[in-house]
């Protein structure tokens, strides 16, 4: 896998928090780096490549964590 | 007063409806295919509610069935196309935001051998034309009842037999043009629930896909429901003849709502700003609780529905926002009735920044 800058484990965090978090945490990765969130809830599938879109954040895209949940990636670009 | 901004789930019935719904609940109780007075009342009633509705819609009367509920009609429409058209192929397609009805109905269809799929489209919820995938029956809706917009219905009603889903329009708008069977809802243009209505078109290729029965029209289940059916008839009647006013006043409400909620940080409005249904819009707030917000403004006097997953009886989110790349999370709906006025919108506008910004810091933003 991918390994973001940060990785935050939204596992079990129904929506909207996963993207809440993502929110929270951003500033902890420099510009131009990755962070990750791994959240099973299923709304996080549509909801953080919307948030990057509303944000001006770059989504990368999805891979799998080792237990199977979904990791998703977003480039700080501001 | 509660403001009520959710007829698209249900509008309240219409006043041409209630006085109908009352004589006839008391004229209109027997089995109209009996041959004594009684019976010919109902007959006479029913035919009356058949021949108001087919004009109102601008269809022939034996082309109208009265059906138990509009998820019914859906379920005939789609199903008896498919048995029709069974000896072409059995494949259905339907658009990726089709409501929930039509879904289950091709779900329905894949557990008895056929094929179903669904057709993308556009960030705004209209289907793309171009691509769309081969069908033996295409099933598509008037207008997407949760954002508005309205699909190229005639467009694609020249690659296959069509079903169009009418319930979130009828009444509002003029019928489309080019389907084989549609399915309208009485309780969404202000008639009774437990009516729905399923069109054939003359000359459609529609076999019954459930258990026939032995009415007046061969594709009725069960005696109709004589009164709903007059009263649904009288309210579209009605809503038919106060539409060019009540959609010119609901489309500059909404206008107006859509112009307000983006000046809230972080706020997406969804679906065509222009080609869309008159009386509705759908917007989201980022970090927002759906159930939360639904909840605090239903404290604060307005009744609105949510897409969200934590406000959907499935724990997931709306499949109509999820196929358009729309935030899913903090969503509402909002729907006018025919008397909405400018001073509910108003008051909604002036409640939802603080209502926003509450929940927000409660999440720590």
């Amino acid at each position: 896998m991918t390994e973001p800058a940060v990785l935050l484990d939204c596992r079990r965090l129904l929506c909207p928090r996963p993207v809440v978090e993502l929110a929270k945490n951003l500033h902890r990765v420099a510009i131009g780096e990755t962070i990750g969130v791994a959240a099973d809830d299923v709304a996080a599938r549509t909801d953080v490549p919307a948030w990057a879109r509303m944000r001006g954040q770059q989504f990368l895209g999805t891979e799998n964590a080792e237990d199977g949940v979904p990791v998703y990636l977003v480039r700080r670009l501001s | 007063m509660t403001s009520y901004l959710d007829t698209a789930s249900s509008e309240p019935l219409h006043p041409a409806a209630r006085a109908v719904l009352e004589q006839a609940l008391t004229a209109g109780y027997a089995d109209p295919r009996r041959l004594h007075g009684p019976a010919r009342n109902a007959r006479i009633i029913l035919d009356n509610a058949r021949e108001a509705t087919a004009e109102a819609l601008g269809v022939r009367p034996d082309e109208v069935t009265f059906t138990p509920s509009g998820t019914h009609a859906v379920h005939l429409g789609v199903l008896g196309l498919l048995a029709g058209a069974a000896r072409a192929g059995d494949h259905l397609v339907a658009t990726a935001v089709e409501h929930a009805s039509v879904m289950h109905a091709g779900q329905w269809h894949v557990a008895r051998g056929g094929s179903f799929s669904t057709a993308p489209v556009e960030p705004d919820g209209r289907v793309r034309v171009d691509g769309f995938p081969d069908a033996t029956v295409i099933a598509v809706q008037a207008a997407n009842h949760e954002v508005g917009t309205l699909q190229p219905v005639a467009a694609l009603a020249e690659r296959a037999p069509l079903f169009m889903d009418a319930c979130a329009s009828a009444g509002r708008l003029p019928l489309p043009d080019g389907w084989s069977t549609a399915a309208l809802s009485a309780h969404k243009w202000g008639g009774p629930a437990g009516v729905g209505v399923l069109l054939v078109r003359k000359g459609a290729r529609w076999r019954n896909p459930f258990p026939g029965d032995d009415r007046v029209d061969e594709r009725a289940t069960g005696m109709e429901n004589v009164p709903g059916a007059v009263a649904a008839a009288a309210a579209l009647q009605a809503v038919v003849a106060e539409r060019a006013a009540t959609n010119t006043r609901q489309s500059r409400l909404i206008d107006r709502l859509r112009a307000g909620v983006v000046r809230i940080p972080d706020t997406e409005v969804v679906g065509d700003p222009h080609d869309r249904l008159p009386h509705l819009v759908t917007f989201s707030f980022l970090y927002v609780d759906g159930e939360a917000i639904v909840t605090e403004l239903d404290r604060r006097g307005f009744a609105v529905a949510s897409g969200s997953a934590c406000t959907a009886s499935t724990l997931e989110p709306s499949h109509v926002l999820t196929a358009m790349g729309a935030l899913t999370h903090g969503n509402l709906r909002v729907s006018l009735t025919r008397d909405t006025d400018e001073a509910e919108i108003d008051r909604l506008l002036d409640e939802l920044p603080d209502v926003v910004a509450r929940i927000r810091s409660e999440a720590g933003l």
